[in-house]
């Protein structure tokens, strides 16, 4: 039995007509057309309506500050090591209080990111997260570099509540640690 | 002033204004029947359809229209120029001079000619050179052999086309598509005594009378046209755009505007030839006492039915996969022509006995 033969069914008349056929197929497209049958539009109305995106989307990276308004990122450069595309570029400065360092620049080139969220995950004080921007769009290249103002800004439109708004921690940290050690950070 | 109003009221005046509505309303109505497809279309596939420039989108085809015009107008080094110009002129003229022997409202129509339907079935005859010099003039293979099916199709439907609606003619007597018209607004005669209410002059229409008939008529003007399924000369995903491949700009946008002009001139004829043209049951002497009120309202009757005709034309079009090329030829030679042969033979007898027993 190298093959089987399959049986058709022997066409009726009213079906060999072609008529009979087509018309049936015409009312079952009139049952899309005017949504009848359970069927529905699947079309979105693009900048209406949009997609409620899933929890792990990957926009575009931003930098986000702690719940008293104090920047978190300590401008350690891990990020932009380990960044693939060499998207991320940053220049330390000094700031007076606890803590050290906090980045004089902090540039994220938008044309190299690839959103792989890599900074998000390296990031040791939790200051950089992927958001919900994905309406990224420019004339020029300069414009694309995103500087750490618009980040700063994009952090506090598009971050996550719950993930970005956190009440973290490391100037509470670090004073903490050195109250244990007998030292007063807080003057 | 006076003199300009007496002007429009001479045989050539008049015909001037028709000519200048018919040959600006066609347009227009194309732009909305490519609109109307594009919708329609949407609506079967469960999508919404272009709905952004204007009212419910209906200015898109200005907008395309406008895209055609800057759009840069290639010639081909390689094509055979005389006719390659020629070909988008062919494509529009038939089928807008077909649309003069039409009438869209009583005693309205470009020209009243005896020979009426003979004249439409000669223009859209013409229409065929267009198809066929666009894809032997393009000198490119994908538009000869869409040239090639084009006259191949367009000569063996015509056939049908012409033998379906000699039934008509049969029945009428007349080839005046006035007469036509006003044949079908009679009332039917049963029992000596005419009936002239709703319902008789519903089934005076005949379609009623030619069930048949219409529908090889209507399935012959779908191939004459063009229209899936049978769309052999343009199938796309066999010979990129058929004909017209190597045109582009405004050429392709005459060839687009030929082709849906010729869908509302075939459905104009249809109309009148099946659906009772301006008439509606009576009810197209609504405005009796104001002439300019009752032609406006027949027009719109007739406008009605011809973009319900197009509105399924454009149905069918989003149902039906195309047939394949020996399938066309096999439906048209082996199929309808006998069958349209066999309902001509079948009305002439059904009319002789008529005649017979109304006497």
């Amino acid at each position: 039995m190298a093959y089987v033969k399959v049986k058709r069914r022997k066409l009726t008349f009213a079906e060999r007509t072609y008529v009979a056929p087509i018309a049936k197929g015409m009312v079952t497209t009139l049952k899309h057309m005017l949504q009848l049958g359970g069927t529905e539009r699947v079309t979105m109305e693009y900048p209406e309506q949009k997609w409620k995106l899933p929890d792990r989307y990957r926009g575009a990276p931003v930098l986000v500050k702690d719940a008293a308004g104090r920047e978190k990122c300590v401008s350690c450069s891990m990020c932009e090591y380990v960044c693939p595309p060499r998207a991320i570029s940053i220049i330390p400065g000094e700031i007076d209080g606890p803590v050290e360092k906090a980045p004089k620049v902090f540039d994220i080139d938008m044309l190299r990111c690839i959103f792989c969220g890599y900074c998000e995950e390296v990031c040791p004080e939790e200051a950089i997260f992927m958001s919900e921007e994905y309406e990224l769009c420019g004339q020029t290249r300069a414009e694309m570099v995103f500087p750490k103002d618009k980040l700063y800004a994009m952090g506090e439109k598009f971050g996550r509540d719950g993930r970005t708004k956190d009440p973290v921690k490391k100037y509470d940290r670090l004073v903490s640690e050195a109250a244990a050690q007998g030292l007063d950070l807080t003057k | 002033m006076d003199a300009v109003m007496n002007w429009f009221g001479t045989p050539v005046g008049s015909a001037v204004v028709k000519v200048l509505v018919v040959g600006n309303v066609v347009p227009l109505l194309v732009s909305f029947l490519v609109w109307l497809e594009r919708r329609v279309a949407a609506w079967i596939q469960d999508r919404t359809g272009p709905n952004r420039v204007g009212p419910f989108g209906l200015l898109q085809s200005f907008a395309d229209l406008l895209k055609f015009i800057f759009k840069e107008d290639v010639l081909p080094g390689h094509v055979n120029k005389p006719m390659y110009l020629l070909a988008p002129a062919l494509a529009v003229i038939p089928p807008l001079v077909a649309l003069a022997v039409i009438p869209f409202a009583d005693r309205m129509m470009i020209a009243d000619l005896d020979t009426g339907v003979l004249a439409v079935f000669a223009f859209s005859s013409i229409g065929v050179y267009a198809l066929a010099l666009g894809g032997w003039a393009s000198n490119s293979k994908y538009a000869l052999i869409g040239g090639v099916r084009a006259s191949a199709q367009l000569i063996s439907y015509e056939l049908v086309l012409g033998l379906a609606a000699l039934g008509v003619f049969m029945i009428t007597g007349s080839l005046r598509l006035h007469d036509v018209v006003t044949d079908q607004a009679n009332g039917l005669l049963i029992d000596g005594t005419l009936r002239d209410g709703f319902l008789p002059k519903f089934f005076d229409w005949n379609i009623w009378k030619q069930p048949l008939g219409a529908l090889l008529f209507f399935i012959a003007a779908l191939a004459e046209t063009n229209r899936a399924p049978f769309d052999l000369p343009e199938a796309e995903s066999e010979l990129a755009a058929g004909y017209h491949t190597e045109y582009s700009s405004m050429k392709f946008a005459l060839f687009f505007l030929g082709e849906y002009a010729a869908m509302v001139a075939i459905s104009g004829l249809f109309t009148t030839l099946y659906l009772g043209g301006w008439t509606l049951f009576g009810a197209e002497n609504l405005f009796a006492g104001t002439p300019a009120l009752q032609t406006a309202w027949q027009i719109a009757i007739f406008t009605g039915k011809v973009v319900f005709l197009l509105f399924t034309i454009i149905w069918i079009r989003w149902t039906v996969p195309r047939f394949r090329y020996d399938q066309l030829m096999d439906l048209g030679w082996k199929r309808m022509l006998p069958i349209s042969i066999g309902w001509l033979v079948f009305t002439a007898l059904a009319t002789w006995a008529y005649a017979q027993h109304v006497r």
